[in-house]
């Protein structure tokens, strides 16, 4: 069974955010990462792009095929996990903690009520 | 034609289910006709007639049909002719690659157990290559050098997004054309940039175009007059503007003269492979060879083959880097390219086996001696070369002829060359290869000059 | 088995063309410029010859054996078009030879035209795009083209989601927005599409019989909801191979086609191409073809311009060989021959489905055309992919059919026989995925290990993406 966090906001796209003041940080579920297979790329996020609800901000790569990852609230990109792009298996093992990929400085927090729960994703993805 | 019989055999060739066969297989899925198959198409579009084709024929009658329509050519060896496609000798060691069924009759190596001899082959191809130009990194093949261009400066466009390419007015008129039926719905501008009597691109008018940001600039070379472009200043600037450099070649064999492309600054090669080892074919199919640098990778179109081990660790080969293609990205794939031109892929790998390091050198010298020869005498004759700049087997020569009367003076020794340059009046193209002989180049000469 | 830089020795490569010392010409050029060596490898003739045998000795094509990869119609290819594309006059039919000189040439691309357009139902053709996606390309920009003519603003184009990637890839090239609509117990839904047909949408593409073998029997109803909104209906002629003399694209709604010659007309494939994409269209988009195409003149033959074309998608005018191989194929089989083929292929198809079907269950049982797209889905149990039933396939000496396509069947397997093998041949590959179904149960170890007598087993995909090892 995927694990899923509690204290997290989660996208049905498969993405989960944790929330510090205005910051999010976002990386994908235990789900999607067995889902994508062995990850083998990371594309680095652009630090300072705008970027929009739902939007797709990179591509993460397995061998048989490629997933966009979407920002699951609006904001600019302030931070990018650079761990991940050198080492790319770190999303497989840690996705939801050395696994996380960028940093989103929120525009709106109101993006937040669109989003699941723990419970609401462990349902979606049951 | 009428037959006189229904020559059944005739019409079943390449489908070995007998009458026999047919009976059984219907029994077994309980249909009683074929056409119950077929019962999900609806009635009112069943074609109800036969095709309108003519009859069969037999292996024997296709010969002779063939025979015929090609005795309708009039075809002639003496030919100095380029202009995107060049005579070169094809070594017996290619056909001999041709006949392998297990080769020509495989298909996309998915399921790389049953594909070794083909991916380790196009492994080689990449590898040659690259090392013939100094790339990190060779696709497994492109149509031909024009859609690879086109395809190049899309490439270019998804690498920095820039909105602008570079294309040089000495570009060849049908790779110009491919690139702007490519470009025109993509909003990428063409930005032109002109040449010298040299009849290379104009170094300081292309300082001045790239002030602004572009996202590629084109430089093809040798270009369409044949000239070779100055590639190590040509790099300089592009390199210190910030755009990225992509280099055309068609007459691939010049790589035996001039350096490795790469080492000039080159970030994209589109190339035309027909050279190695592909016969003229009235236009196809040729090879298009797409090269790039390492950081550019996930940005390349088409196939890639790349080395791995197997579960037992034992060396093997397989397609990679899958998800830049078609049919895992779909609409946000690099290219839609699905076939590609392998076999061609493989033919050039066997040419340039076959040549080897000194040969390809040699040929490429021959080529070059060859039409600076000819070049001479038609100096020597009095005619100018329209261009001054340096050429390694094509040139373009002004001649006091229109296209008809130099076509007649030359058919009276059956010989066909020069092509017409639009836009300029009396200056023709000459290609001169290996496949030249010294007498043909006397008796063309002769040609000219009488009357 | 050695590469050829290992096998490679300085000094042995004894390659000469011809003396040339009687030119004292020296190559002059800016030493910028100028290259001293060149890097191949150095092997003798025998060494190479060997090589080509070793290589051809790991390889498997038709010629090999039964080649059942769905939707790419690997049927045999007549040796005799092999043998006539290799007449001498080849090596110097230069394509940029006056017309009057290659009639012979351009009455059999006319005439290719003529049968094409009697196959398909269409009214023009241009033979000059080099393989099916090149072909989609071709199509789709034509039908850019022709929007932009009109002044009409249609941005969308829609696929179904059992659509070949190059289908909206093709789209993605042109500047397309593409549009997926479900499908519905494996074919269209003529209410999806309804939903989302607007006047933003340029054309609807389609496969049919579609990805999974299937008739897409609502055709004329899909062609309505199209023309009412002014769009068009692309086809992708892929699957044309269960359909010759007995129903046309043009007969069916289709305004712009193309065919894979690689596929249907049964020119070699050659490991990936060259193949060839013909472009047919109705009237109305003729003069928007890419240039040039062929046209008769009282008994003459001449290259023309159509008045609003696209341009070029590729150098001079096409795979000649290819067309010509396809001409061949043509002329060979006749129109009754023609017809025998869809038959049989359907016939095949069917056959194998029918005896198939108890132990890899289709999406919908039903009537197939010439391919039928299988599942692995009741080995998933066992720990068995249909990944590993495709490799436990090569144990029994066949290739695997297409796998894991179209997505919308969980584990496909995509099965296309062709009508170019004998009973003998399918009953032993049904028989081999028989034997493989119980193995599954009974010894999934054997699959999940398999292929166990090919040269190589599972090459790691993990590590060659990870090393990135693109030569040598």
């Amino acid at each position: 069974m995927a694990k899923v966090v509690e204290g997290l906001y989660y996208a049905k796209t498969d993405e989960w955010a944790k929330v510090e003041g205005d910051t999010a940080t976002v990386g994908i579920t235990d789900y999607a990462q067995d889902q994508l297979g062995d990850i083998v790329y990371v594309e680095e996020a652009e630090v300072g792009k705008k970027v929009k609800k739902g939007e797709a901000v990179i591509s993460i790569e397995s061998v048989k095929t490629a997933a966009d990852i979407h920002a699951p609230v609006s904001g600019e990109i302030i931070e990018v996990n650079k761990e991940v792009v050198d080492n790319p298996s770190i999303v497989n093992e840690d996705p939801f903690g050395k696994g996380w990929l960028f940093k989103i400085k929120m525009e709106n927090k109101e993006d937040l009520n669109d989003l699941m729960d723990a419970k609401g994703y462990s349902e979606y993805r049951k | 034609m009428q037959r006189d019989t229904a020559s059944i055999e005739n019409n079943m060739k390449y489908i070995p289910l007998t009458e026999e066969d047919k009976r059984k297989m219907s029994e077994e899925m309980g249909i009683t006709s074929i056409s119950s198959l077929f019962s999900d198409i609806p009635e009112e579009i069943l074609l109800k007639r036969k095709l309108n084709l003519p009859p069969a024929l037999s292996e024997k009658e296709i010969v002779s049909l063939i025979k015929r329509t090609f005795k309708e050519n009039d075809l002639t060896e003496r030919i100095f002719l380029g202009g995107g496609a060049y005579f070169h000798f094809i070594p017996s060691t290619i056909n001999y690659l041709l006949e392998r069924g297990e080769i020509y009759t495989s298909y996309t190596p998915y399921q790389p157990e049953m594909s070794q001899g083909l991916l380790q082959a196009m492994f080689e191809f990449q590898s040659v290559m690259s090392d013939l130009t100094h790339a990190d990194i060779t696709n497994a093949s492109m149509y031909d050098g024009a859609s690879a261009l086109a395809e190049a400066i899309l490439m270019g466009e998804r690498i920095n997004k820039k909105g602008k390419v570079v294309l040089p007015k000495n570009l060849n008129p049908q790779y110009r054309e491919v690139i702007e039926t490519y470009l025109k719905p993509r909003n990428i501008e063409i930005i032109d940039i002109g040449f010298t009597e040299e009849g290379r691109i104009d170094i300081e008018k292309l300082k001045s175009i790239l002030k602004e940001e572009v996202s590629s600039v084109v430089v093809q070379s040798p270009n369409y007059f044949g000239v070779i472009e100055d590639l190590n200043k040509l790099g300089k600037i592009i390199k210190d503007s910030g755009a990225l450099f992509i280099l055309s070649i068609i007459e691939a064999l010049s790589l035996g003269i001039i350096k490795p492309p790469f080492d000039f600054g080159v970030d994209i090669l589109a190339m035309e492979g027909q050279s190695f080892g592909m016969p003229l074919s009235f236009g196809g199919p040729y090879l298009g060879i797409l090269q790039t640098k390492k950081e550019y990778v996930r940005q390349i179109p088409g196939r890639i083959v790349g080395e791995t081990v197997d579960k037992n660790g034992k060396r093997c080969f397989v397609m990679t880097l899958r998800p830049r293609e078609q049919d895992i990205r779909r609409e946000k794939a690099t290219s839609n390219i699905c076939s590609n031109h392998a076999l061609k892929a493989l033919v050039a790998l066997v040419y340039l086996a076959t040549v080897g390091p000194i040969g390809f050198k040699k040929i490429a010298e021959i080529n070059y001696k060859k039409a600076h020869y000819l070049a001479k005498r038609f100096n020597d004759e009095g005619f100018k070369l329209t261009f001054s700049g340096p050429f390694f087997n094509e040139f373009a020569v002004n001649l006091p002829f229109d296209e008809n009367e130099l076509r007649e003076k030359l058919s009276l020794v059956d010989i066909y060359g020069g092509i017409p340059i639009e836009g300029y009046k009396n200056s023709f193209l000459f290609s001169v290869t290996e496949m030249n002989s010294l007498e043909d180049i006397e008796l063309l000469m002769c040609a000219i000059l009488e009357g | 088995m050695k590469l050829l830089k290992e096998l490679s020795k300085k000094g042995s490569n004894k390659f000469f063309i011809e003396d040339f010392n009687r030119y004292d010409i020296k190559v002059e050029l800016d030493k910028n410029l100028l290259r001293d060596e060149v890097e191949l490898p150095d092997i003798n003739e025998v060494t190479l010859i060997r090589h080509i045998i070793n290589l051809s000795h790991r390889n498997y094509g038709v010629d090999n054996g039964f080649y059942p990869l769905g939707s790419c119609t690997m049927k045999y290819n007549p040796k005799i078009s092999e043998e006539i594309a290799r007449r001498e006059e080849f090596l110097y039919m230069h394509p940029l030879l006056p017309e009057d000189m290659v009639q012979g040439n351009l009455k059999i691309m006319w005439e290719l035209s003529e049968y094409l357009k009697e196959i398909t139902g269409m009214d023009a053709f241009s033979l000059q795009p080099a393989a099916g996606a090149h072909g989609e390309y071709t199509g789709m920009r034509i039908i850019w083209e022709y929007f932009k003519d009109r002044g009409e603003e249609r941005s969308e184009v829609i696929v179904p989601d059992s659509a070949h990637g190059t289908n909206p890839a093709s789209s993605a090239m042109v500047g397309f927005k593409v549009i997926e609509i479900p499908s519905k117990n494996g074919i269209v839904d003529p209410e999806e599409l309804r939903k989302v047909v607007t006047d933003k949408t340029a054309a609807f593409m389609l496969t049919n019989p579609n990805t999974l073998g299937l008739f897409e029997r609502d055709i004329l109803k899909i062609s309505k909801i199209l023309k009412e909104k002014g769009a068009l209906l692309y086809y992708d002629g892929a699957n044309l191979n269960a359909l010759l003399g007995i129903v046309r694209p043009g007969d069916m709604g289709f305004d712009i086609v193309h065919l894979n010659l690689h596929k249907t007309f049964s020119t070699p494939h050659g490991g990936g191409g060259p193949g060839a994409g013909p472009v047919g269209v109705k009237d109305f988009l003729k003069d928007y073809l890419p240039y040039p195409v062929v046209e008769k003149e009282d008994e003459r033959f001449t290259f023309k311009k159509p008045e609003k074309s696209i341009g070029r998608v590729r150098s001079f005018y096409g795979n000649f060989t290819v067309l010509l191989k396809a001409y061949i194929y043509i002329r060979l089989m006749g129109p009754e021959g023609l017809r025998k083929v869809s038959e049989t292929a359907v016939l095949n198809a069917n056959y194998i489905k029918e005896k198939l079907k108890k132990y890899y269950p289709p999406l919908v049982d039903t009537v197939y055309k010439h391919e039928c797209v299988l599942s692995g889905k009741p080995y998933k149990k066992y720990g068995v992919k249909t990944f590993d039933i495709a490799k436990r396939l090569m144990d029994y000496g066949f290739h695997p059919p297409t796998v894991y396509f179209p997505h919308i069947v969980e584990e496909a397997l995509m099965i296309e026989p062709t009508e170019t093998e004998t009973k003998e041949t399918i009953d032993e590959f049904i028989d081999a995925m028989i034997k493989i179904s119980k193995e599954a149960k009974e010894n999934p170890k054997i699959l999940k290990e398999s292929p166990h007598t090919t040269e190589i087993s599972r090459p790691d995909e993990v590590k060659a993406v990870k090393e990135m090892k693109l030569k040598w």
